[in-house]
């Protein structure tokens, strides 16, 4: 039982992790709750169908099916933070500042929410197809331990939920002017973060083969399977050997972001005078 | 308003050019294919060898009739095996020594991969 509550809680805890940075970034959005539950039960559900059919994806492309899989789905989060980021440059500060009508900001919030639901909807399918894939391995091996292993199983997500609000509640406590600029920097290194894995999976499916030296080993100090390896893993992308090609994407990803918001940032007429 | 679509689009052909001119399938050496079947919640064989220096292919069937994770931190791999299929993992080249992998999904899966 505490076997399945702990591969479990370890799948759980990254999807809980963004979930709850998404709650935070969303706070004050209307009807936000529909649109990243709807993300969560979207992700649940591809996580089963990607889970039943594990075998099939994994013949795709000469035996690399899963590792292009990742990267495409890790891409596509990627791009969806980014615009989030860049839309929230360009119109956060007239939404805050109540400058629109409220049903406009609405429409126009729930574009950049449909966005974040995607995150969330990616996150939860990448970890709950392997959770499913254990549960589902445990449920038709045996019976009676098999009622044991599922109990551990749901504690391990309900551990995840925990962390999930942990994270909300602890990012909500930021006072609401900081908050804004802590989301922002927390989802760009998300986006960075989840590009390197991007990449580590290009890699492994030797789609990636240039630059893959490994630039550092710190496993003897923060090994990334250890829980703070693993919540620096989720928050900042952190890895214990990263291959040159990862540090290049990783500083692209956040000079790309930079930009952008810069470019369409100024752009916003009316700019509101820097609160003071 | 079009500014914004527009530069992202230019920034992501600008990404996808640069990613098809890295995307080259490897034409490395020769890699070492290593064979492992896993039953019973155990590998088979559970200690293997190749040499430093060349690429490694792992190609691990699972004849459980559950799904296994065949992971392992140092060789930095991590790949679901459904039950009854056969997973192909590539390994880049390594320097001389010990690496561990295990089944994720099962603490008592274990075995070593010695690079000399």
């Amino acid at each position: 039982m505490l076997a399945a509550l702990i591969i479990v809680f370890r799948e759980v805890f990254e999807a809980g992790l963004i979930v709850g940075i998404v709650l935070a970034v969303t706070g004050s959005v209307p009807h936000r709750n529909r649109w990243i539950g709807g993300g969560v039960l979207a992700g649940a559900l591809a996580a089963c169908i990607v889970a039943a059919f594990t075998g099939a994806l994994s013949q795709l492309f000469a035996g690399m099916g899963q590792e292009l899989f990742n990267a495409a789905i890790l891409g596509v989060a990627v791009v969806m933070l980014t615009w989030h980021n860049v839309w929230m440059a360009h119109h956060g500060r007239e939404m805050a500042g109540e400058l629109r009508q409220i049903g406009q900001a609405v429409a126009e919030g729930s574009k950049s929410l449909l966005a974040l639901a995607v995150v969330v909807g990616v996150a939860v399918l990448r970890e709950g197809s392997e959770v499913a894939l254990f549960l589902y391995g445990v449920a038709a091996a045996n019976g009676g331990s098999g009622l044991s292993l599922a109990i551990g199983g749901f504690i391990g997500l309900a551990l995840g939920a925990g962390v999930c609000l942990l994270t909300y509640f602890g990012l909500m406590r930021i006072p609401p002017r900081a908050l804004f600029a802590t989301t922002t920097v927390l989802i760009t290194l998300l986006a960075a973060g989840m590009a390197t894995q991007a990449v580590a999976f290009l890699e492994r499916a030797n789609w990636l083969t240039s630059l893959d030296t490994v630039v550092w080993d710190t496993g003897w100090l923060l090994p990334e399977t250890g829980i703070a390896g693993r919540t620096l893993h989720t928050l900042i992308g952190y890895t214990d050997q990263p291959t040159e090609m990862q540090l290049v994407v990783y500083i692209a990803v956040l000079l790309v972001t930079f930009l952008l918001m810069r470019l369409t940032g100024s752009q916003a007429p009316n700019r509101a005078v820097a609160v003071g | 308003m079009f500014a914004v679509p527009m530069t992202k689009r230019l920034i992501l052909a600008a990404f996808c050019a640069l990613a098809t001119l890295q995307a080259s399938p490897s034409q490395a050496q020769q890699a070492t294919e290593i064979r492992l079947t896993y039953s019973n919640g155990q590998f088979q064989p559970s200690q293997v060898s190749a040499p430093a220096d060349k690429p490694i292919l792992f190609r691990v069937k699972n004849l459980d009739a559950k799904a296994m994770e065949f992971e392992s931190t140092s060789l930095r791999v991590e790949k679901v095996v459904a039950a009854g299929t056969e997973g192909v993992i590539n390994v880049r080249a390594l320097k001389a020594g010990r690496y561990e992998f295990y089944d994720d999904f099962n603490d008592k899966a274990r075995g070593a991969l010695t690079v000399q």
